[in-house]
């Protein structure tokens, strides 16, 4: 028996398990990617080229940082630039921008995200903050004046579509036809209430809002409906959890809802309030960040619940019309102490990690 | 008027604030030392060069020894007492041999019964002129038998691997 | 809690994509014939090794006590087959280290000439202690994997008069049949092992739980059970870990085994089905735990199946017989969740052996692990409730304590979250080296205070010995001044 080649050593003693599941993190990102791409190729069809192009350059510039940072440290670019988590990042900030932005916002927001938001930290993984939300607001505090240039869609097959020279003067040559440029719901709403004009009056004739995504927005803000329908994919594939989703919907839901009904003047609806914005991008793709989002499902409810109700807090009362980014952001600072003070419950031991303590029998 | 007012009254306060808990919190000097003595083998061997666990203890407090200074407690104990006095520890200079134990080479003692002296958690056995044998479970490998044995006969062997004791390599993360 | 856990957690466990248990669970039972030699171990079971009673140049026969248990917590080893005792000493233990352990090596005669026993007519008209001391005679241990002494077991069901046996039928783990194959062949002596041991633990109800993809089994076992009161098959869903004891408890029993203890201070005990048929054995036909029914599987196997093999078959024996298709990348003793890797298949089997299982290298491919993305797959999958992911993270930095806050301890090392990982984290690995070092920590801790306390006697015997000898010299020196003194004071005396 001992010449037999099995009583020569196996190389490969390991410990156990032995077998696992198909699953590696580029298989993860890709369904993500798949749920992201109807809302946006939606939204390329309502914007038309410039708003393609931005999205390329945005991409780009956050694989580019990410590839850069890697060299420098002199980690195998390849594996960790094609695991998707870059592409991600930069595409959720697309989907965040004003469409029609100019060539340097992609560049400096994508750069930004995965050199600053992500790599400065250790890369995937060890970040703090969601790096998209994070591009978005030095984005939108350091240059407010193109961030908040909104465009109502046209559609590709309407009169005034972009043709391909005007595209690129859009994106590369911030040539933005002022005929197009118009404020988006939330950003209205707040103006007109600072000049003292209620609601009732801003909205008299209706609100600027459509299922179809006919109105002025982000990528992320016309296609709600695209977007919650891969949301609940993501949901059903079971990438991500239910717990984020709904606490942040309801938690700006219910607030939107009480506010709306005590001063319908001062406050929005809570349809409006879920339709505009980011709130449905922020709830199934934003918030969900498996980085910097808590793991454990009671810290998830309270997470979503907290970047829900913050981006009602801000919206209603804050500086800013839109509050995704900010909510996200802050509670993402809070979420290593909610992982902290609610992990899940251990089996044979009660919710403060104690033994369960057995009741005597009756007898 | 009011700023330079409320400034100073709230440097004075904070820092009496800051006084008062440094007093609170103080830490003794002694209580350290009695905790690190806790933590030593206490065995007393003398292999760290000073005159036993208690010396070792106060050279440590008075920061003259580095966290490394006890071959018996090995790198465990060290990281324990870098853990201990916030010291930043390097593990350069000591080779983790493993647990060690004495091993008398029957052929070569002699019986003399010096080491059987020295000893100090009383772990060999034998008296003079017979050949002597160690208690495994009682030896802390503190080597000072080696040193005071006239032929060489005892000497530091590192303690067998057995199933029970084995355990898995720390695995490398990404 | 029931609700709010629900709505919390979802499912534990993982649902493996294909549990391999096919085509090998429907081959028929084949029998192994006598291999030309046996290695048995001495230590195949939680607690005391057992102790030789067999010199070398001994001839035994099968069934034959060759080693006794020692001490309360042990259990003794009988010959497989006849033969003589060549050697007893450390051979290769089936175990990653590839260190060796003892074993009793008999030459096998090829005779298989059995030692003469009795069965118990009636074994209920015994007294439940004189049952489990045949059962602790036979050498039985718990054969889902946990080889825990039986008889202790059950004097411990005893002593916490349980009211419920919980029989594991589980095997939930992926490729390994051996307990469905127990219960499709011997169905009727498993239902009347689990009598015995209702009536040695004085327990009154048995629920057999047996994982829903095994309709076979669950169909001989409703039919074997047919009549006899107490004891319920309940068909349970297929879901890895269902096999492990807490969480089969809680799914038959819908109560929580508390942190650290044992399933009997909830009034359960929990047996595996194997367990049952080897105590039926013992008591009826007054056969010792020789031998036991291995699951031969992997895709390097020719003949994938389930067999009966002698304990201590050497490895490459049993694979000899079941023929391998191609050199295997990795042998494993149990199954691929949480067997234990071979460093070699010259390696004794033992009787915790469900299963050997010869891998590919395409069936044990892991890619290089990758940052944690902190998904949180494995908090949902970790059956306890831990977080896999946290803990990872404290071993890492080499922050043991850390991880023990977070209860490393009650980690089951089930696989779970390593097998769910999208980063292919080294998770398991990981937790066997931290518990392992904690565990040698506490180990030093307690040699380190024994050697104290010797110190310190040996200190205090000195200044006691000093003490002593300075008493004794000024006494020495207080009889001789009185000496001096009484041989200078006659001299005025005299006068």
């Amino acid at each position: 028996m001992m010449n037999t080649p099995l009583s020569a050593a196996l190389p490969a003693v390991a410990a156990s398990p032995h077998s696992r599941e198909l699953s590696s993190i580029s298989r993860v990102m890709l369904k993500v990617v798949a749920c992201l791409a109807p809302a946006t190729l939606c939204g390329f069809w309502y914007f038309g080229l410039p708003a393609l192009n931005l999205w390329l350059v945005t991409v780009a510039a956050a694989l580019a940082g990410e590839a850069l940072c890697l060299r420098l440290m002199g980690k195998p670019v390849k594996t960790a630039l094609f695991d998707g988590s870059a592409l991600i990042t930069g595409w959720l900030l697309a989907m965040s921008l004003p469409p029609w932005a100019p060539w340097w916002i992609g560049l400096v927001g994508g750069l930004f995200a995965t050199i600053i938001g992500k790599q400065i930290f250790g890369g995937i993984g060890f970040n703090l903050f969601n790096p998209a939300m994070i591009a978005r607001v030095a984005l939108l505090v350091s240059f407010p004046v193109a961030m908040t240039a909104w465009v109502t869609p046209g559609g590709q097959m309407s009169t005034h579509a972009p043709g391909m020279m005007e595209s690129l003067g859009i994106t590369f040559g911030g040539a933005v036809p002022d005929a197009f440029t118009s404020a988006s719901l939330l950003g209205h709403a707040k103006t007109e209430l600072s000049r003292g004009v209620d609601l009732l009056h801003t909205f008299a004739e209706g609100m600027p809002m459509s299922l179809s995504g006919q109105r002025p927005g982000s990528l992320g803000e016309t296609g709600v409906l695209l977007l919650a329908a891969g949301g609940v994919a993501l949901i059903l594939m079971r990438v991500i959890s239910w717990h984020i989703p709904l606490a942040m919907l309801a938690a700006i839901a219910v607030p939107a809802a009480i506010g709306h009904a005590v001063n319908p003047a001062r406050y929005l609806d809570a349809g409006t309030h879920l339709m505009s914005g980011a709130a449905i991008l922020g709830a199934f793709f934003i918030a969900t960040d498996y980085v910097t989002s808590p793991s454990s499902r009671a810290g998830q409810l309270v997470f979503g619940a907290g970047c829900g109700f913050l981006t009602w807090v801000i919206r209603s009362y804050g500086g800013y019309p839109e509050g995704v980014a900010f909510a996200v952001l802050l509670m993402n600072a809070l979420s290593p102490a909610i992982e902290r003070l609610l992990p899940p419950r251990i089996y044979g031991r009660d919710w403060r990690g104690e033994p369960i303590v057995l009741k005597k029998k009756e007898q | 008027m009011i700023g330079v007012l409320s400034l100073t009254f709230l440097g004075l306060s904070l820092g009496l604030l800051l006084g008062y808990a440094a007093k609170v919190f103080a830490v003794e000097a002694d209580s350290t030392t009695e905790e690190l003595l806790a933590m030593m083998p206490g065995t007393n061997c003398g292999q760290c060069g000073l005159a036993g666990c208690n010396a070792a203890a106060e050279a440590l407090v008075a920061g003259s020894a580095p966290a490394t200074i006890c071959p018996g407690g090995g790198v465990a104990l060290a990281q324990a007492i870098a853990a201990k006095l916030g010291l930043a520890l390097d593990l350069d200079g000591m080779e983790d041999a493993g647990p060690q134990m004495a091993v008398v080479e029957e052929n070569i003692c002699i019986g003399c019964g010096k080491c059987v002296k020295h000893c100090p958690t009383d772990a060999i056995l034998g008296a003079a002129k017979q050949i002597h044998s160690v208690l495994d479970e009682a030896c802390t490998g503190c080597g000072g038998c080696t040193d005071c044995c006239p032929t060489g006969a005892i000497v530091l062997q590192p303690v067998p691997q057995n199933l029970r004791d084995w355990n898995w390599a720390r695995p490398a993360f990404a | 809690m029931g609700f709010l856990d629900r709505f919390l957690k979802g499912s534990w466990g993982v649902h493996p994509h294909d549990d391999h248990k096919r085509p090998a669970a429907d081959v028929p039972l084949r029998v192994m014939p006598v291999p030309a030699e046996l290695r048995v171990p001495l230590l195949q079971h939680v607690g005391a090794p057992a102790k030789p009673v067999v010199q070398v140049g001994d001839k035994v026969l099968r069934g034959q006590l060759i080693g006794a248990a020692q001490g309360n917590v042990s259990a003794p080893v009988h010959a497989p087959s006849s033969g003589v005792v060549t050697a007893i000493g450390p051979v290769t233990a089936p175990h990653p280290s590839g260190l060796p352990f003892d074993a009793i090596t008999i030459a096998c005669d090829g005779e298989d000439r059995a030692i003469e026993a009795a069965g118990q007519p009636d074994p209920f008209a015994l007294d439940p202690a004189e049952v489990t001391r045949l059962i602790a005679a036979a050498g039985v241990v718990g054969l889902g994997g946990a080889t825990f002494p039986s008889a202790p077991k059950a004097q411990l069901g005893r002593k916490h008069a349980v009211e419920t046996l919980v029989i594991n039928g589980g095997e939930c783990e992926p490729y390994l049949s051996s307990d469905d194959c127990v219960m499709r062949s011997r169905a009727d002596e498993v239902i009347d092992g689990v009598r015995i041991l209702m009536h040695a633990t004085g327990a009154s109800t048995a629920l057999v739980g047996i994982e829903d993809n095994k309709p076979e089994a669950i169909a001989a076992m409703r039919l074997a059970a047919e009549g006899q009161a107490g004891i319920r098959i309940c068909p349970v869903p297929a879901r890895y870990p269902m096999g492990s004891d807490r969480q089969l408890v809680q799914v038959l029993t819908g109560k929580e085994v508390p942190a650290g203890a044992r399933t009997a201070t909830i009034g359960v005990l929990v047996n595996n089905v194997s367990t049952c048929a080897a105590i039926h054995r013992a008591l009826r036909h007054g056969e010792a735990l020789y031998s036991r029914i291995v699951t031969v599987n992997g895709g390097a196997v020719a003949e994938p199946g389930n067999v009966l093999a002698p304990i201590g078959v050497s490895v490459a024996d049993l694979l000899a017989f079941v023929g391998l298709r191609e050199t295997p990348a990795r042998l494993v003793l149990g199954g691929p969740m949480m067997g234990l890797a071979l460093p070699h298949a010259d390696v004794p089997t033992v009787k915790a052996c469900g299963g050997i299982l010869a891998l590919t290298a395409a069936e044990i491919t892991k890619p290089e692990a990758s940052p944690c993305i902190r998904c949180g797959s494995c908090v949902q999958a970790c059956p306890m409730g831990l977080q896999p992911l946290e803990i990872a993270a404290r071993v890492r930095a080499g922050d043991l304590e850390g991880a023990e806050k977070l209860q490393l301890d009650d980690c089951l090392a089930c696989g779970c979250c390593a097998y769910v990982c999208p980063s292919n984290l080294p998770l398991v690995h990981a937790f066997y080296h931290a518990k392992g070092e904690l565990w040698k920590r506490a180990q030093q801790k307690k040699k380190m205070e024994f050697t104290k306390g010797l110190a310190q006697a040996k200190t205090e015997r000195l200044e006691r010995e000093a003490r002593e000898r300075a008493e004794a010299a000024a006494k020495r020196k207080a009889a001789r001044a009185a000496q001096q003194a009484a041989a200078a004071a006659p001299a005025p005396a005299a006068e």
